[in-house]
């Protein structure tokens, strides 16, 4: 437990000087999930905003300008600060406790200038819980009427809100823009004068010894004065439990409010808040507070989305249809990236001098580059469906259908569409996990999702069956090539679901939530937001994943290529081009620098690491160079074998592989060498890429260098297991 | 009665919310306080979790936490098979606090 002494009533000359050095004023945006807050955000900045971490903890945040229009010159020296949404401040783990964080100015946050609670007009009482907590706690703040256009024939009051609370209220419907412009009025002159609301609950007497006796356990640095105090006990109150993971809170407070908390003290506040709120809500409206109710579209489109065969059919149906985007409609795209890529490094082969630096520029650089740039289609259309799913309310609707199976996995629901991306590609699927709250939930995901059958894994799989194991038919109808194909994936499903209960069990363990998940009613997604989204997250990819991939991509190819040979004139130069010139001798150089160059090397060294496996010190090469991406092992196998570029079919290759004689003259690659290779590929994490954003996600380099280790360590216990017990057994 | 055992369509009255301590503070921070009515408006096709509509939001939670919270069933409004394809409900009082 550390104290903190940054708090509220921090030392006056330390404010002093950040005022200085900040002067840019802060507004906060904070409010319930579902309420539209990115939609505002977007609205409220422009396009200035910036997507990065909130200080000291690896949540993400976006921050930007407020954006002036005409008459609001000063307004682009306000800075937003967008707060991922919450029910109320009342918090158990370090991301809830944010949007505390943020309103507060605890932590490391700053202390905002201005809160501006977002509040969706259909669900206003519960919405107002959270601006009675910040009204209570004395945060300067005014209320943004969200939604007002899905409540016209009966809206809530603005003034009468402003009665209520004693802060500015603004009804706006910030998807149609409308009312933003008054808001930010609003805004700026609320930064002039901070509006201090006023709300008084009406606690029993019973409470007030209890939270008095809170008040005396605060920390000094936390006093202020008797409300604020009082409010401050009520937080700690309804916060502090037998198991929450709350920064900040001493000992000493703990120890009290879970002493008084044998009472229930939090189950009186909050039933009595509500109870005031209820009590005010006809005051609020016009005609008398409407009868809630589930919205007639929204209730309808349940009635048919969640049925439990038709709503289940359509949900199989839309998941495919997503798999089947990233699977096949980003191939176009990618191919025409690496035509690109290939004719610039054409271009760079013919234009630059013969030497160091071309084959650097070519291999390293572009190379990389390309290597960076092949996830963006499918990380923009991964995007692009998971902002519509988002935007659209589905979302939740695809936790609340797969959550008996996730659950039993220990996964969040929500880990679905992420999981199913794999299949297709680890990298969007691992920035897809950003869909989930908890960091729990978001790391057990990207620990997994790599064992799922990528893409990248076809051309090996193909490559393996089709050179090693032997065609025919088992049972005389079933082709047993085809048929080792589907057994990979559904061994690539199985160790991927066991990986999670193992790990959620142990090394990720986190508390068990109990699930509360909202279905927020259905709204049409909005295209720009999803635009928004896909660009944001695509920008992300490339600075902070892009330059690592970058810098292991060079260093592969320095491992593939030095020390350098002394060679005829055109064997350094790129595989593409050397092959279609002069393609035996050049061939045959390639092969011998290869096996001289520091890979070759490390293969020869790895070999008796290999060999239980079945594996010799080509095979280990290949394995070492498939570290770029899966599918380059096919080619730097061609490399090893003096073949040259290998095209998809890599029929030499194939042929070369089954006619390897060891030095007694027998086959070299068995079939059971073929399934072993296979087990390893199916597990092995030969991915540097993924690698890269799994860094980027978790911000350390602990959990990519866990995952590699237990991946290539499955790997190769199951390829062991795979060999030796099929040559046990004489296979 | 417990909130797990009414039938779907149905409402009911909270009286208590019972369970782990952070789970029973965050329902009745989203509105489930004593006294506040909830329906049951249908199943997870696999049979968990449920989902209520309280206070005009539909929230979904397990069974086995379902459990937890005592309700009082309210004598039978007119049930309309909540899976249907039948044209809307009836608009009532759903959710608002009812006398205790």
């Amino acid at each position: 437990m550390q104290t903190d002494t940054s708090l509220s009533a921090a030392p006056e000359s330390a404010r002093a000087v950040r005022l200085e050095l900040d002067e840019t004023p802060l507004v906060v945006l904070v409010g319930n999930p579902n309420v539209g807050k990115t939609t505002l955000f977007n609205q409220l900045t422009g396009q200035n905003a910036r997507v990065g971490n909130y200080s000291g903890i690896t949540v993400e945040c976006r921050s930007g300008h407020l954006r002036g229009r005409g008459k609001h010159s000063s307004a682009g020296k306000v800075e937003l600060l967008d707060v991922p949404g919450t029910y109320s401040l009342s918090s158990r783990s370090a991301e809830e406790q944010l949007a505390l964080n943020a309103a507060l100015g605890l932590g490391e946050s700053r202390k905002p200038d201005l809160c501006v609670v977002v509040v969706d007009a259909g669900q206003l009482i519960r919405n107002l819980y959270l601006v009675v907590q910040l009204v209570e706690l004395g945060v300067p703040l005014l209320i943004a009427l969200n939604m007002i256009d899905e409540v016209a024939d009966n809206p809530p009051h603005p003034e009468a809100l402003t009665r209520l609370f004693g802060v500015p209220c603004v009804a706006l419907d910030a998807r149609r823009g409308r009312g933003v412009s008054e808001l930010t009025d609003v805004i700026l002159s609320s930064l002039a004068h901070p509006p201090r609301g006023e709300v008084r609950i009406p606690y029993p007497d019973t409470l007030r010894p209890e939270v008095d006796r809170i008040v005396d356990a605060l920390p000094s640095s936390w006093r202020l004065d008797v409300e604020r105090d009082r409010a401050l006990a009520r937080w700690a109150l309804t916060s502090v439990a037998p198991d929450d993971e709350l920064e900040h809170v001493t000992a000493e407070l703990r120890a009290s409010c879970l002493e008084v908390l044998e009472r229930d003290v939090d189950e009186a506040i909050i039933t009595t808040r509500y109870a005031f709120l209820d009590a005010h809500a006809p005051s609020l409206y016009a005609r008398e507070a409407p009868p809630p109710r589930k919205r007639p579209f929204s209730e309808r489109l349940d009635r048919l989305l969640l049925h439990p065969l038709l709503g289940f059919a359509l949900f199989i149906a839309l998941m495919c249809l997503i798999f089947q985007a990233l699977f096949s409609w980003s191939e176009p795209a990618i191919g025409v990236i690496e035509d690109a890529v290939a004719f610039l490094q054409n271009t760079a082969v013919n234009t630059l001098p013969q030497g160091l630096l071309r084959d650097v520029v070519v291999e390293g650089v572009l190379g990389g580059v390309g290597n960076v740039i092949v996830f963006l289609p499918q990380i923009l259309l991964l995007f692009f469906f998971i902002g519509l799913l988002e935007d659209s309310g589905y979302m939740a609707r695809v936790a609340y259908l797969m959550d008996r199976i996730m659950r039993s996995l220990g996964l969040h629901g929500r880990a679905f569409v992420p999981m199913l991306s794999g299949f297709a590609c680890a990298v969007p699927a691992i920035l897809a996990t950003r869909t989930m709250e908890r960091k729990r939930d978001r790391l057990l995901t990207m620990l997994v999702i790599p064992l799922m059958t990528c893409s990248a894994r076809l051309p090996v799989y193909t490559l393996i069956i089709a050179a090693l194991i032997p065609s025919g038919l088992l049972f005389g109808w079933l082709p047993v090539q085809g048929l080792l194909m589907v057994a990979m994936y559904v061994f690539a499903i199985a160790l991927t679901l066991l990986s999670a209960a193992v790990l959620g069990r142990t090394l990720v363990r986190g508390r068990r939530v109990p699930l509360i998940l909202e279905l927020p009613p259905y709204r049409l997604p909005s295209l720009r937001t999803t635009l928004r989204m896909m660009k944001e997250r695509s920008w992300v990819f490339l600075r902070e994943a892009g330059t690592v991939i970058l810098v292991c991509t060079i260093v592969l190819w320095a491992l593939l290529s030095f020390p350098r040979a002394p060679q005829p004139a055109e064997a350094t130069a790129p595989r593409a081009t050397a092959a279609q010139q002069a393609p035996k001798d050049d061939n045959l150089a390639a092969q011998k620098a290869l096996e001289n160059s520091y890979a070759g090397r490390l293969g020869k060294a790895i070999e008796p690491a290999l060999a239980p496996l079945g594996f010799d010190w080509k095979i280990g090469v290949g394995i070492i160079g498939a570290f770029a991406a899966r599918e380059v092992f096919v080619s730097t196998l061609g490399l090893v074998y003096g073949i040259g570029e290998v095209d998809d079919e890599a029929i030499p290759l194939r042929d070369r592989l089954r006619d390897e004689k060891t030095a007694e003259g027998r086959p070299k690659y068995s079939a059971l060498t073929g399934l072993s290779l296979l087990v390893f590929f199916a597990l092995a994490c030969q991915c540097m890429s993924t690698l890269a954003v799994v860094r980027r996600e978790t911000h350390t380099w602990r959990w990519p260098l866990f995952m590699f280790a237990y991946m290539t360590g499955l790997a190769w216990l199951a390829s062991f297991l795979v060999y030796q017990l099929g040559s046990w057994l004489g296979a | 009665m417990k909130l797990a055992q009414v039938t779907v369509g149905q409402s009911a009255t909270i009286q208590s919310v019972g369970g782990e301590r952070s789970f029973r503070r965050r329902l009745m921070e989203l509105g489930l306080v004593p006294g506040t009515r909830v329906r049951v408006m249908g199943i997870a096709p696999l049979g968990d979790p449920l989902e209520l509509l309280v206070r005009g939001a539909s929230l979904s939670i397990r069974r086995s936490e379902a459990h937890a919270i005592l309700v009082l069933a309210e004598a039978s409004v007119p049930v309309v098979p909540a899976r249907s394809l039948e044209p809307e409900l009836p608009a009532d009082a759903f959710g608002a606090p009812g006398p205790t």
